[in-house]
């Protein structure tokens, strides 16, 4: 039993020798990272934030040290604490996980927990203001419940039967990558709130947006769903609205290709149900429905 | 005299996570009227930030599992204080829950013939985790909000609650406050489910996010019913260590199931040099073994660094401490090191660990694919709770249940990754099918309105010492409690610093009942944590107290002065109350004599 631990030591060094030197060497310029910020003193920054209760409001300039690798979430943290306590602010995870603390840093729409105050020219104030496509609470936080209504007015996820006989279903990893992309969304709404539509024409009621238009799609694509929202989308979700400038995929921080692989083929079915006079007549004839065509592709 | 917004329901559930939202659907299938209570927006509750995956025994990978391992596999990891009828129940239906998630629209990972995909992952004999990438959780919540929305749920968004109500013995309601303005709400309700997480705030370094403040702990301990295990905190051992902003952040265990491995500073594997004896015959022997067993291969045994949660950190704190960590605190997790044995590894890691990539990529400005991380121990979760019936989730005070991570019993002194989020499944539905048919047995209760009026007195206080001579804020009292409990209760424990552990909580309790805030009561974050402080304060309390009195190491408790497993505290749980005069009394409780058949399973599977 003794000779256990000697035995095994010799197989680990064996398979570990290049490993170390590569474990070193990133070691090293781990250190150097942190050297770089320990040798210099602390600096600070200004940062120019929104304050006011309901539509009126101010930029208001707060200073604050910053230490390496911080993002805005952590100054506005530290504001918080030194000198603004009731500075409201929303955040969750602050690992870019939940989608909760949306704002527009230098006017860009980011979340706050990622953006790393190494991106920003710190020279410059840098200026935090809430969401502006949705109407403001207090400070940072905006009412953002026209999204969850929205979703509401979207049908339901709708199973076709089991294909299995201990009631589950098999579907392909391609399929599941298809939609699996979809459902990385993280529920920022930082599409929303750069989407024109919503932004500047405040068609909140009539257009559901990119966000739930990506919500839509992946129901759409879903392996298993059977239902055929095209009509809905056409006629209750206001997809025509969308002019297809692809703002929202470009401040996407989960990258999901919002305009491409979202909208655009949404945008297809409805074209294809609505506008194609030719397939109009071959489903009036056969009496075919898309639910039909929904299951085929799975098969 | 305060006004309230007035809201009634058969059950009210405290907490949308998964466990919340479980409970939410379970209830309003048996036809309760159900109020939901979330403290932040619908869909952002700290289920999302589950990464590795649902351990059910579906057997879709290695058909030797069953309920049976699954079930032997949680009783070792938990050290045998588990509650063995939960550890038995949630084996059994955890394979149902996960299946019903994906009837109501999850989309799992794949097997080559198309059925839910499985992983391996720390103390689990057979790889056993349903998951999504690397985002199991957000998944998760996603589905179940999704359904959630279309049942006849009342949903009261950004509302955190202060304290329960009780009529007489049995539970009555709660009263709370909405975010946006500042109202308060009185919920009358027959039943109450608490699914609000864990603590994790009390400590510096956390994974978990500002709501883990231990509202459900305290609110029960505050109406009167029984916590347990609260000693038991468990440090998951890979949260990232740089930058000093991100410290804390979770690095999935999933990153060692795909191949990762841990390594010291002079890149010498140091899991292989202490392996428990209770896991020996399960883990491989050399490198080679335990690649081979992470890429599937049936006959390999698990490498060292998927032994369970509680080793593999202080096996991490060990090297630091002993000189040979990385230059910011902690050790080398490497998974770029799986380029000698995949042709396409750059694109594999991408595709297996996708926000991980992103993680230290944008955090960090590290290519996971073409270098180690750096990680060390963060405080994850807490295995203790308010203590249940194992069937039931009700706790010792009628009306009250329980589940989640704010339940107690299913994972004893450690919680093996993977079983928190069928732990909410399970036990969420659950609580919420028992806290329904409770609430149909019950006669309305009555609220006693005085109660709830000295609640909100206490509660608006801070408001009213504004521009007093004590006005320090809430937030420095919060920072000085989580450091003294990093320092002092944290991963390492030992007498002396626990006694000074509690003459601290003494003196920060007095500064926080002299914290001012500025502002209205409008959306106020400073008042917020001022509330939130005293839960943390409580929870505090209990975990040091817990912990003073487990005089032994086992799981999730490490004590420097007692550093063996002592067999003796293999029986009892240590069980927290509120005594008569407000003090905090502290008993061990016997666990109960398990059943032969369970016996048995543990047995065969030694």
């Amino acid at each position: 039993m003794d000779a256990g631990p000697s035995v095994r030591e010799k197989k680990v060094s064996s398979v570990t020798e290049a490993l170390a030197r590569n474990v070193v060497e990133s070691g090293q310029r781990a250190a150097a990272r942190s050297d770089t910020s320990a040798g210099t003193e602390k600096r600070s920054a200004t940062f120019r934030v929104w304050r006011g209760a309901g539509p009126t409001g101010e930029l208001r300039d707060y200073s604050t040290s910053v230490s390496e690798g911080m993002v805005v979430l952590d100054a506005i943290h530290q504001i918080q604490a030194e000198t603004a306590g009731d500075l409201a602010v929303r955040w969750n995870c602050k690992a870019g996980k939940c989608g909760s603390c949306s704002a527009e840093i230098n006017g860009m729409p980011r979340l706050m927990c990622m953006t790393r105050l190494s991106e920003l020219d710190l020279q410059k104030p840098v200026t935090v203001e809430p969401m502006r496509a949705f109407p403001p609470v207090k400070d940072l936080v905006t009412d953002v419940s026209s999204n969850f209504r929205a979703k509401k007015r979207i049908r339901r996820f709708t199973p076709r039967p089991p294909d299995a006989p201990d009631g589950t279903w098999r579907m392909a990893q391609a399929d599941a990558d298809r939609v699996q992309e979809f459902r990385k969304c993280i529920e920022c709404f930082l599409c929303q709130d750069v989407c024109h539509v919503l932004r500047d024409h405040h068609l909140h009621e009539q257009f559901i947006g990119p966000r739930l238009l990506v919500h839509a799609a992946q129901l759409e694509m879903h392996p298993l769903d059977i239902l055929d929202r095209t009509d809905d989308l056409k006629e209750s979700h206001g997809i025509g609205y969308c002019n297809i400038t692809k703002c929202c995929t470009k401040v996407c921080p989960e990258n999901i290709t919002i305009t491409d692989n979202a909208i655009i083929p949404l945008k297809e079915r409805v074209v294809d149900k609505h506008y194609d006079p030719l397939g109009k007549l071959v489903r009036l004839v056969r009496g075919r429905n898309s639910a039909d065509r929904h299951q085929g592709e799975v098969r | 005299m305060p006004e309230y917004q007035r809201h009634e329901h058969d059950v009210l559930v405290i907490g949308a996570g998964g466990a919340g939202l479980r409970a939410a659907i379970e209830a309003a299938h048996v036809g309760a009227s159900v109020g939901l209570v979330c403290k932040s927006l619908l869909g952002k509750a700290h289920t999302v930030m589950a990464e590795g995956g649902v351990a059910a025994a579906l057997a879709n990978v290695d058909d030797r599992d069953n309920w049976k391992v699954h079930f032997a596999d949680t009783m070792r990891g938990g050290q045998y204080l588990n509650n063995w009828r939960m550890a038995e129940l949630h084996a059994k239906e955890a394979p149902d829950r996960v299946r019903e998630l994906e009837a109501w629209g999850t989309v799992f990972d794949r097997t080559p013939d198309g059925r839910i995909l499985q992983r391996n992952f720390g103390g689990h004999k057979y790889p056993r985790l349903a998951h999504v990438g690397d985002r199991t959780g957000l998944e998760m919540i996603r589905t179940l909000q999704d359904y959630a929305i279309y049942q006849p749920i009342d949903v009261h968004m950004e509302c955190t609650i202060v304290s329960l109500l009780k009529d007489g013995n049995r539970i009555a309601g709660a009263i709370g406050y909405d975010r946006e303005r500042g109202r308060f709400k009185l919920f009358s309700a027959k039943a109450v489910v608490l699914a609000t997480g864990g603590i994790g705030r009390a400590y510096s370094v956390t994974s978990n996010s500002w709501e883990y403040t231990g509202d459900g702990h305290a609110l029960a301990y505050n109406a009167g019913a029984a916590v347990q295990d609260m000693e038991f905190v468990q440090f998951h051992p890979t949260g990232m260590v740089w930058p000093p902003s991100v410290r804390g952040i979770l690095v999935t265990e999933g990153v060692r199931g795909e191949g990762g491995i841990l390594v010291n500073k002079e890149g010498r594997r140091f899991m292989f040099d202490d392996i428990p004896e209770n896991y020996r015959n399960q883990t491989a022997d050399s490198e080679e073994e335990g690649w081979r067993y992470t890429q599937g291969d049936k006959n390999a045994r698990r490498p060292p660094e998927l032994l369970t949660r509680d080793h593999v950190a202080r096996a991490i704190m060990k090297e630091v401490r002993e000189g040979r960590g990385s230059p910011h605190g902690g050790v080398f997790l490497d998974i770029s090191w799986i380029r000698s044995k995949l042709p396409n590894s750059e694109e594999h890691i991408k595709k297996k660990l996708p926000s991980m990539y992103h993680q230290f990529k944008q955090l960090a400005d590290i290519d996971i694919t073409k270098e180690p991380m750096e990680v060390g121990p963060t405080t994850h979760y807490v295995m203790g709770g308010v203590r249940v019936d194992g069937d039931t989730q009700m706790s010792t005070v009628p009306g009250l249940f329980a589940a989640g991570e704010v339940g107690a019993g299913l994972h004893g002194a450690n919680r093996l990754g993977g079983n928190s989020l069928s732990d909410l499944l399970v036990f969420g539905m659950r609580a919420g099918k028992f806290a329904a048919e409770y609430a149909g047995r019950q006669t309305a209760p009555r609220a006693d309105t005085q109660q709830a009026d000295d609640i909100v007195r206490v509660a608006l206080e801070p408001f009213n010492r504004q521009g007093g001579q004590n006005g320090e804020g809430p937030y420095q009292v919060e920072h000085d409690l989580q450091a003294m409990m990093q320092e002092l209760v944290g991963i390492v424990r030992r007498e002396d610093e626990m006694r000074r552990a509690l003459d601290s909580l003494k003196a920060l309790r007095e500064r926080a009942r002299k914290v001012s805030v500025a502002g209205n009561r409008e959306y106020n974050p400073g008042w917020h944590t001022a509330l939130d402080l005293q839960n943390l304060l409580t929870v505090s309390e209990i975990v040091a107290r817990a912990a003073l009195e487990r005089k032994e190491s086992r799981g999730g408790h490490f004590r420097d002065d007692f550093p063996e497993k002592d067999p003796s505290y293999g029986k009892f749980n240590i069980v927290i109350r509120r005594g008569p005069a407000g003090e905090m009394q502290v008993t061990r409780e016997q666990i109960p004599e398990m059943r032969d058949d369970l016996k048995r399973i543990i047995e065969e599977n030694k």
